[in-house]
C-alpha cells in the first residue's frame, strides 16, 4: 500500500551521521592501547588493537556509504545536503588517518624512542581526545535539527567546537614539541627509523586535524 | 417496486465497502503520527479513532455529503430518469472503489476524494450530457483541492514557527514547553469545537446562536485545556535521556498536545472522508425510496452512521496494520513537528468540512508537512514523492471518470 505521508519522509541522516562519528572515535580511541603495547614491544598485543582498528575503519566506511546512497539530490533538507557529505568525509577520515599511522608502525615494527615514548603517548592521548570533542560536537546534530538551527541550542555547540578548537591547539604544541625532542636525538637512531618516527607524529596530528574540520564543518551548518 | 431494494442494497454494500477501504487505509494518516512518536499506543490510537472518526462522521459530516450527494449533478436535468442517477452514483462508488484498490496494488498515492470526485464528474458529463455536470461548483472543488494544501502549509509553517520562536529556542525549553503548550492545547481544542459546532451541529437538531456558539466552545477548550495542564504539570524531566537529547521532556509535553490534536484530526477525517462512501449512498436512498429527486429528503442520520460504522471496522481489522506501519516510517514527526502538522490540517480540514467541500485530508496533511519542513523543521523531505503526489493527482480525475463511465453504461444494460 502506498502512503502518501510514509513515503514523502526521506530517511533522516541525523542519527547514521551520529552513528558515524560514534564508530570513528572508537577507532581513534583503539590507537592508545596500540602505542602502549608496541612501546613496550608487546606485538602480539598491539597488532589485537591493529585489528580491531582496522575492523572499525571498514565499520565506518560501510556506514558512510550508505549514508551517501541514502542522501539523494531530490531530498529537502534544513541544511544543504552538500554540506552534510562533507562533515561525513571529514568524520571519516578520522578512521582513515587511524588506519594509516598504525599500519605504518606495524608494517615496519616501528619502535617509539624510549626517551620521547611517553610525551608520544600524551600527543597520542589528545589526538584522541579530539575525536571525542568532535563526536560530542556531532552528538549534538539531532538536538540542532530539533532547534532549527537556532537559539540557545546554537551556542551550545559553538562552545563546544571552540573548546575542540583548543584541544586542536594544543595537539599543535604538543607536535611541535615532540619533534624537537626527536630532533634532538635522531642522530642516535636508525635515519630511516627517525624518517619515519616523524611521519608517525605527522599523520598522527592529522587525527585532531580532522576532528578540528569537523568542527568548522558543523559551524557551517549553523550559519545557515 | 422490488428494483428499489436492490439499489439500495447495492449501494450500501459499496458505500460499506468504500468506508471500510478509507477506515482501513486512511485514518492511518490521522492516528500514526501520534503512534510514531508513541504519545499513544496503537491500542489507545484505534480507541481515539473509532471515537472521534465516528463523532465527526455523524456530527460534521453532513455537508460534505450532501455535497456529494446533490453538488456535482445537476439533478433536474433528470426528471422522469431517476433511474439514471441511481446507476451512475453505483457506478461511481464501484469506479472510485476500483480505482483505489488498483492504484493501491501498484503503489500509487490517489485520494479517496479525488476519486468519487472525478467518478461522479466521469458519468455525469459522458451518461447523462455535459450540462448535467454542475461545472462551477466542480470548478470550486477543484480549486479546493489546490487551496487545502496550501492553507494547511501555511498554518503549519506559522504554528512551528510560533513553537520554535516561544520555545524551542529558549534557554530552558521545558520550563516554556510547559507554559505555553496548554495555550497551544486552547487553541486546537477551540478552532475544532467551534467550526463543528457552527457549522455541522445543525443537522443533529441543535441551534445555538452565534455567542452561545463562542462560549460554548471557549468552555469546552478551557476544560480541555485545564486537564492537558493537569498531565502536563505531573511530567517530570529524565535525566539519563536528557542527557542524550535535550528535547526528550520537552517532547513528551508536546506528546499531550498531539493527543488532542490526534483526535482533531480523526474527527475532521471522518467529517470530510466519510461523505466520499455515503455522499452516493444517500442519492440512490433519496431517489429510490421517495421515486423522484425533485423531492427535497433529508439526509437520514443512519446513513452517516453507516459511514462511521465502516470506517471503525475498516480500523478495526486492517488499519491498526497500517497505522502500525506508516507509524515506524514516520518517527521524524516528533510530537513537537507533528503537532503543527496536525492542528493546522484538521483545521483546514474541518474548516472545509463546514462548508461542504469535499478535499483530501492526505493531500491536505501532507501540505502541513511540507510547511513544517519550510519553517526547517523536518530532517528530510523526499521531493521526488512530492512530484509523484501531485502527479496523481492529476491523473485520479480521469481514471475515476473512465472507468465510472463504464460501469454506468454496464448498470445501465444489466439493472432493472
Amino acid at each position: 500500500m502506498a502512503n502518501m505521508l510514509a513515503n514523502i519522509f526521506g530517511s533522516s541522516p541525523v542519527r547514521p551521521l551520529e552513528k558515524h562519528i560514534g564508530i570513528a572515535y572508537r577507532c581513534a580511541k583503539q590507537l592508545q592501547p596500540f602505542f602502549s603495547a608496541a612501546i613496550s614491544g608487546d606485538w602480539d598485543k598491539a597488532l589485537e588493537a591493529r585489528d580491531k582498528i582496522e575492523t572499525l575503519e571498514h565499520e565506518a566506511d560501510d556506514l558512510k556509504k550508505k549514508i551517501r546512497l541514502q542522501l539523494p539530490k531530490s531530498l529537502f533538507m534544513p541544511v544543504p545536503r552538500e554540506d552534510l557529505l562533507e562533515l561525513l568525509l571529514v568524520q571519516d577520515k578520522i578512521a582513515n588517518r587511524t588506519k594509516d599511522v598504525s599500519g605504518l608502525v606495524v608494517g615496519r615494527n616501528l619502535e617509539v624512542p624510549s626517551q620521547i615514548a611517553e610525551q608520544f603517548l600524551e600527543f597520542v592521548g589528545r589526538n584522541v581526545d579530539a575525536a571525542k570533542q568532535a563526536r560530542k560536537s556531532v552528538r549534538e546534530l539531532d538536538e540542532l535539527f530539533t532547534a532549527g538551527f537556532r537559539g540557545a541550542e546554537v551556542a551550545l555547540v559553538e562552545g563546544l567546537i571552540e573548546e575542540l578548537d583548543q584541544i586542536e591547539t594544543d595537539t599543535d604544541e604538543k607536535q611541535a614539541a615532540l619533534r624537537a625532542a626527536l630532533f634532538e636525538i635522531e642522530k642516535d637512531l636508525n635515519p630511516i627509523d627517525a624518517m619515519f618516527m616523524y611521519k608517525v607524529i605527522e599523520l598522527t596530528g592529522e587525527i585532531a586535524d580532522m576532528a578540528e574540520r569537523v568542527g568548522r564543518r558543523l559551524e557551517l551548518l549553523l550559519s545557515h | 417496486m422490488e428494483a428499489q431494494y436492490i439499489y439500495i442494497g447495492l449501494a450500501a454494500a459499496f458505500g460499506l465497502f468504500m468506508a471500510w477501504g478509507i477506515g482501513a487505509n486512511d485514518v492511518a494518516n490521522a492516528m500514526a503520527t501520534s503512534v510514531g512518536s508513541k504519545a499513544l499506543t496503537i491500542k489507545q490510537a484505534i480507541f481515539v479513532a473509532a471515537i472521534f472518526e465516528f463523532a465527526g462522521a455523524v456530527l460534521a459530516g453532513g455537508e460534505v455529503t450532501s455535497t456529494i450527494r446533490k453538488g456535482i449533478v445537476d439533478t433536474s436535468l433528470l426528471v422522469g430518469s431517476e433511474e439514471l442517477l441511481i446507476y451512475g452514483m453505483l457506478a461511481a462508488l464501484l469506479a472510485a472503489g476500483t480505482w483505489l484498490l488498483i492504484a493501491s496494488r501498484n503503489g500509487w498515492p490517489v485520494s479517496t476524494t479525488h476519486s468519487i470526485v472525478g467518478a461522479i464528474v466521469g458519468f455525469a458529463a459522458v451518461g447523462i450530457g455535459v450540462d448535467a455536470v454542475q461545472w462551477g461548483k466542480v470548478g470550486t472543488i477543484v480549486m479546493s483541492w489546490v487551496a487545502s494544501p496550501l492553507t494547511a502549509g501555511f498554518i503549519a509553517y506559522l504554528i512551528y514557527m510560533s513553537v520554535q520562536r516561544l520555545i524551542l529556542h529558549q534557554e530552558d525549553p521545558l520550563a516554556k514547553a510547559k507554559r505555553y503548550v496548554p495555550i497551544y492545547i486552547f487553541f486546537a481544542a477551540f478552532t475544532i469545537t467551534l467550526v463543528t459546532i457552527l457549522k455541522g451541529l445543525k443537522h443533529v437538531g441543535l441551534h445555538l446562536s452565534i455567542q452561545e456558539s463562542y462560549f460554548l466552545a471557549t468552555a469546552i477548550a478551557l476544560a480541555i485545556a485545564v486537564v492537558g495542564a493537569f498531565f502536563i504539570a505531573r511530567i517530570k524531566a529524565d535525566p539519563k535521556s536528557e542527557k542524550k537529547d535535550h528535547f526528550y521532556t520537552v517532547e513528551r509535553v508536546f506528546a499531550v498536545l498531539m493527543v488532542i490534536t490526534a483526535c482533531g484530526m480523526a474527527f475532521a477525517h471522518g467529517s470530510n472522508d466519510v461523505a466520499n462512501a455515503i455522499g452516493p449512498l444517500a442519492a440512490v436512498i433519496g431517489v429510490a425510496t421517495t421515486g423522484s429527486i425533485a423531492a427535497k429528503s433529508a439526509l437520514p442520520v443512519w446513513v452517516l452512521v453507516i459511514g462511521g460504522v465502516g470506517i471503525v471496522i475498516g480500523l478495526a481489522t486492517f488499519g491498526r496494520h497500517v497505522i502500525a506501519t506508516v507509524g515506524k516510517k514516520i518517527t521524524q514527526l516528533t510530537p513537537s513537528r507533528g503537532f503543527a502538522a496536525e492542528l493546522a490540517a484538521a483545521t483546514t480540514i474541518v474548516i472545509a468540512s463546514g462548508t461542504g467541500m469535499p478535499i483530501s485530508t492526505t493531500h491536505t496533511l501532507v501540505g502541513a508537512v511540507l510547511g513544517v519542513g519550510l519553517a526547517r523543521g523536518i530532517d528530510a523531505i523526499d521531493l521526488r514523492v512530492v512530484a509523484r503526489i501531485l502527479v496523481s493527482w492529476v491523473v485520479t480525475i480521469p481514471a475515476g471518470a473512465f472507468l465510472a463511465i463504464i460501469f454506468f453504461f454496464i448498470f445501465r444494460l444489466v439493472l432493472p
